[in-house]
């Protein structure tokens, strides 16, 4: 994992020598779509769906990202525009209300309508920073939840507890990604189709990502991060701008949601727990905030660990101790939240910081008096 | 006579019992360097705040350039060509300096966030173009070599020139300095008065805040004179400077007996 991210540093360090950079990002394309038909012959299906969820997670940790990475606003409850993109395709493209909407008209949608929510959480919200901003969020999320549990009464629109069933599936026309597509030479497994779409979903959101961190916006929301009185002075208006780091933040959790719907074919209320939530903030601040290769790496690390050690937790005691003495379910959160505390403890700008976000955190620990150096903008 | 740019009308502000500002008139004409001085604590930096937008004035109203300022609105502030620095500087401390001046263009920019996302041929244009800007500024104010340095690894009075080049991208019309010299040494003093001079050359009009009498008597045309929240003198440095109730606010009561 190292080797792979500092072999991916170079890269973008050396973006003159025209060759090897070429040559490194053909090699990571054709490495990208081999992937799949790697992973289910290695591994079986189980890991490849296991990879179409780290896509999902690498939209949600990069949507995260905006609000607390770029703005530096701390918000607990993100998971509620995962909920709303799922909610908004499972309503529209199940029995539930009869309506089938094709994935071209539900994802925008889904996008926008999240994306009206994460103005509804921002406005209430613009005069809290920290803490207090952290404790609304938590609450908004919660209520999001907590609507969709109970919107079964005295109309049913979301079916409560029991989640929407039988929704349809990600599907192009007449072709649908949940059965094999035949190519002539060779058959394209549901899981494989899937993981092609929910990639160039990721890489879309990359891209924008990018973009955004280092534009007009992006220096905008930087600069509120750093110091919110500031901003206003250089003629940012921080209202608008905060609101709009919500909103993208936001249509990036709608989009992965519509995705995550269309795969999962079932929704609930479930699905869209606090902890789910703080999962994604983990996969931003444990990759390095702010930085978009290290949530990537984050969102990717986050998604596959717990899996992987649930998979050797029991393997492993049976060689060593010739049987099964804790349960691999709960050792498997055991060791993940030991492996959590330490990143936090040795490496608290994250596990692949962006260098500038290095400096920042060796700074205020090297600082010998509590100096006036901002310390972290969370 | 020179045109009036800025005028205070009867501003008012206090917090809790505390009247910070009492009806405070005054007029700055276009090209000056005006001055406003007065003991800790006799209002000055909440007449910025005011003026700047960052406090709502209980009565009373600026004009600028024959138009109201829009109270509680900095960033419009701003765009009708107010700049400001502040007494204990605010960068953005962990964006290089280069970026710390892109962020003062923000308001004069007109790519959105779907011209940033698109990346269209205008947005590459005007990202270019502030970025030259930038650098600019950086050299006019005398710290382009550090473009590429943290805000916060600049040295003190780097910082205060980075500031001023921050402010100075918004193309303001009137600059405000709060403080400008506070803690520099006699060669920093110096080397900022120069830069206040070629700004005023430039068209730029300035209120200064400042406790560095010598800085203030040389630079400015006219002066202020705040004691208490209440506007005690205001004329000529040289009338300033005799006024009996300007000696009294500084030296106690009885100093001139």
């Amino acid at each position: 994992m190292k080797m792979t991210a500092r072999f991916l540093a170079r890269l973008t360090r050396h973006p003159n020598d025209d060759r090897v950079h070429w040559l490194a990002w053909a090699l990571l394309g054709l490495l990208l779509a081999a992937l799949p038909w790697l992973v289910a012959a290695g591994f079986g299906n189980t890991w490849l769906r296991i990879l179409n969820f780290a896509l999902l997670y690498v939209m949600l940790a990069l949507g995260l990202n905006i609000v607390v990475g770029f703005a530096g606003l701390l918000d607990m409850g993100y998971i509620a525009f995962y909920a709303v993109g799922a909610y908004l395709w499972a309503l529209l493209a199940s029995p539930q209300f009869g309506l089938h909407w094709p994935m071209w008209a539900i994802l925008p949608l889904g996008a926008g309508v999240a994306g009206l929510f994460g103005v509804l959480l921002g406005a209430p919200t613009l005069k809290l920073r920290g803490d207090y901003l952290a404790i609304v969020t938590l609450g908004f999320g919660e209520i999001i939840r907590i609507f969709l549990n109970n919107l079964n009464a005295p109309v049913n629109i979301t079916n409560g507890p029991q989640g929407i069933s039988a929704i349809d599936p990600v599907h192009f026309g007449s072709l649908s990604l949940a059965r094999p597509i035949d190519l002539g030479l060779f058959e394209l497994p549901s899981l494989v189709s899937y993981y092609y779409l929910f990639l160039f979903a990721a890489l879309l959101i990359i891209g924008i990502a990018m973009r955004l961190e280092r534009s007009r916006v992006g220096r905008a929301w930087a600069a509120i991060r750093e110091d919110e009185v500031a901003a206003k002075a250089c003629g940012i208006n921080t209202r608008n701008v905060k609101l709009l780091a919500f909103a993208m933040g936001a249509t990036f959790g709608g989009v992965a949601g519509g995705l995550f719907a269309g795969f999962q074919q079932f929704v609930s209320p479930e699905s869209f727990g606090l902890l789910e939530s703080v999962m994604v903030l983990c996969m931003v601040v444990l990759g390095g905030m702010g930085h978009i290769p290290g949530v990537i790496f984050g969102a990717l690390l986050l998604t596959l660990m717990p899996e992987f050690f649930r998979h050797i937790a029991g393997p492993v005691q049976q060689s060593l101790f010739g049987s099964v003495l804790v349960d691999p379910e709960s050792l498997r959160m055991l060791l993940f939240g030991l492996a959590l505390v330490l990143v936090m403890r040795y490496r608290p700008s994250g596990l692949w910081p962006s260098p500038q976000r290095r400096r920042e955190i060796e700074d205020v620990q090297h600082a010998d008096a509590p100096a006036d150096v901002p310390v972290s903008p969370m | 006579m020179k045109p009036v740019l800025l005028r205070a009308e009867h501003i008012s502000k206090s917090f809790g019992g505390v009247q910070a500002l009492k009806d405070i008139s005054l007029t700055l004409n276009a090209g000056e360097v005006y001055g406003l001085i007065g003991p800790n604590g006799a209002g000055k930096t909440t007449l910025f705040n005011c003026l700047t937008g960052l406090y709502v004035p209980d009565a009373g109203q600026f004009v600028f350039n024959d138009a109201p300022l829009v109270s509680n609105a900095p960033d419009k502030t701003v765009r009708q060509g107010i700049a400001r620095t502040f007494q204990n500087i605010r960068l953005f401390a962990n964006m290089t300096a280069l970026e710390n001046v892109m962020v003062g263009r923000h308001a004069r920019l007109r790519s959105n966030i779907l011209s940033d996302i698109l990346r269209t041929p205008f947005n590459r244009r005007e990202e270019q173009a502030t970025e030259d800007m930038a650098l600019q500024l950086l050299h006019y104010v005398g710290i382009a070599a550090r473009a590429h340095d943290l805000a916060k690894h600049l040295s003190y009075g780097d910082q205060r020139r980075l500031e001023i080049a921050r402010a100075l991208a918004t193309n303001p019309r009137l600059l405000c300095l709060d403080e400008p010299a506070a803690g520099m040494n006699a060669n920093e003093t110096a080397g900022l008065r120069q830069l206040i001079e070629a700004i005023r050359a430039d068209g730029i009009s300035i209120l200064l805040i400042e406790h560095d009498v010598q800085l203030v008597m040389g630079l400015c045309d006219r002066v202020a004179v705040l004691d208490y929240g209440e506007l005690i003198c205001e004329d000529v440095p040289a009338v300033v400077q005799r006024h009996p109730r300007v000696i009294e606010a500084y030296l106690g009561s009885g100093a001139h007996a």
